[in-house]
């Protein structure tokens, strides 16, 4: 008997479930993303990839200590253990003939400020701070502005 | 038996005009095969496939060129193996065949068939191309790249300032800036225009 009953209720409770329409099942709470609202049964369509800018002047820094972004594609530059195409403009070596940035001399700084005589190795890895840009507007309006010290007149 | 040879030999040594005329045919129908089948399966080589029939490309160079862009790109124009590894005109492209008859080699004894074995050796063979591309002036990316119509207002800032100076004057070729664009690259410690 008391099988039976349990076997009762675990049917009931399926077919309960079973029985809800389907936009009840999916419903997302009415949550919405900055990128628009989809429900959970719906696989938004993905936006379209945004362009890489191409070579540009340096872009201004917003605050003091930001690492400047980059103004350029850098589609298939390698940054490993083998290579790293960064330097091979921005290293000190190169900077003059090909009238890129220098990197800055921190960049030879390991962690307890001991100067080395090459790039330092926690510094090696270029894109981990600096980034390219894409064409892409921001998500939500707002006025930043960069602090005064650092606004071009 | 003495008149015998004598009279094969008189045959042999004068023959009739329709012999003449058979033995020129015979040799020009084969001449025009064999060049033909010669060029065939010489062509043949000179292909993708061909190149990624062996698992040391099809597994290493070939998996890293597909992320580059002469393996895709928008507008579907494709430079594939051959194109940059085997030179276009006749001679240098006998030539090229000639010493790659050492890669065969190479394959039947193994030298690079495994991973590891692989980029042990990739310095020292991407060390020999890159010295053929620059003793050639780069004239596998030239068959397609051509600086006589290079439109500098179209290219960016960076290639520009390049281009129109140490490209322009001959003193630097392709080769010398653009190294690793269709594979990955060795230890570069030690290459000129390299960290």
């Amino acid at each position: 008997m008391k099988k039976l009953i349990t076997a009762l209720m675990l049917l009931s409770m399926t077919a309960g479930v079973m029985a809800l329409p389907d936009d009840v099942k999916a419903n997302n709470g009415g949550v919405e993303s900055l990128r628009g609202s989809a429900e959970l049964d719906v696989t938004r369509r993905a936006d379209p990839h945004k362009r890489v800018l191409k070579d540009r002047a340096p872009i201004e820094r917003n605050y003091v200590h930001q690492p400047p972004v980059v103004p350029h594609q850098i589609r298939g530059y390698r940054v490993d253990l083998n290579s790293n195409k960064c330097l091979s403009c921005h290293g000190w070596k190169y900077a003059r003939e090909t009238g890129a940035t220098k990197i800055s001399p921190t960049h030879f700084e390991t962690r307890d400020g001991m100067t080395l005589s090459d790039v330092s190795p926690r510094r090696y890895f270029c894109l981990q701070c600096h980034v390219p840009q894409v064409d892409g507007r921001p998500l939500i309006e707002n006025q930043f502005k960069a602090v005064d010290s650092l606004t071009q007149q | 038996m003495m008149k015998f040879i004598k009279n094969i030999w008189q045959a042999l040594s004068t023959p009739s005009k329709a012999g003449v005329g058979i033995v020129l045919a015979l040799g020009f129908a084969g001449g025009v095969i064999f060049w033909g089948g010669f060029n065939t399966a010489l062509s043949l080589t000179n292909t993708e496939e061909f190149c990624i029939g062996c698992h040391e490309m099809n597994d290493n160079v070939y998996e890293e060129y597909k992320e580059t862009i002469h393996y895709a790109n928008r507008s579907g124009v494709r430079a594939t193996c051959p194109d940059c590894h085997v030179p276009k005109d006749w001679t240098h492209k006998i030539i090229r065949k000639i010493a790659a008859s050492k890669e065969v080699w190479g394959m039947l004894t193994g030298i690079i068939d495994t991973r590891e074995k692989f980029v042990e050796h990739r310095k020292s063979m991407a060390m020999r191309e890159w010295k053929r591309m620059k003793d050639n002036d780069s004239r596998e990316c030239r068959n397609c790249h051509n600086f006589e119509y290079m439109d500098f207002s179209e290219q960016g800032s960076r290639s520009v300032k390049m281009h129109s100076s140490a490209l322009a004057s001959g003193e630097k070729t392709c080769i010398d800036c653009h190294k690793g664009i269709a594979h990955q690259l060795p230890d570069m410690k030690g290459v000129p225009g390299w960290h």
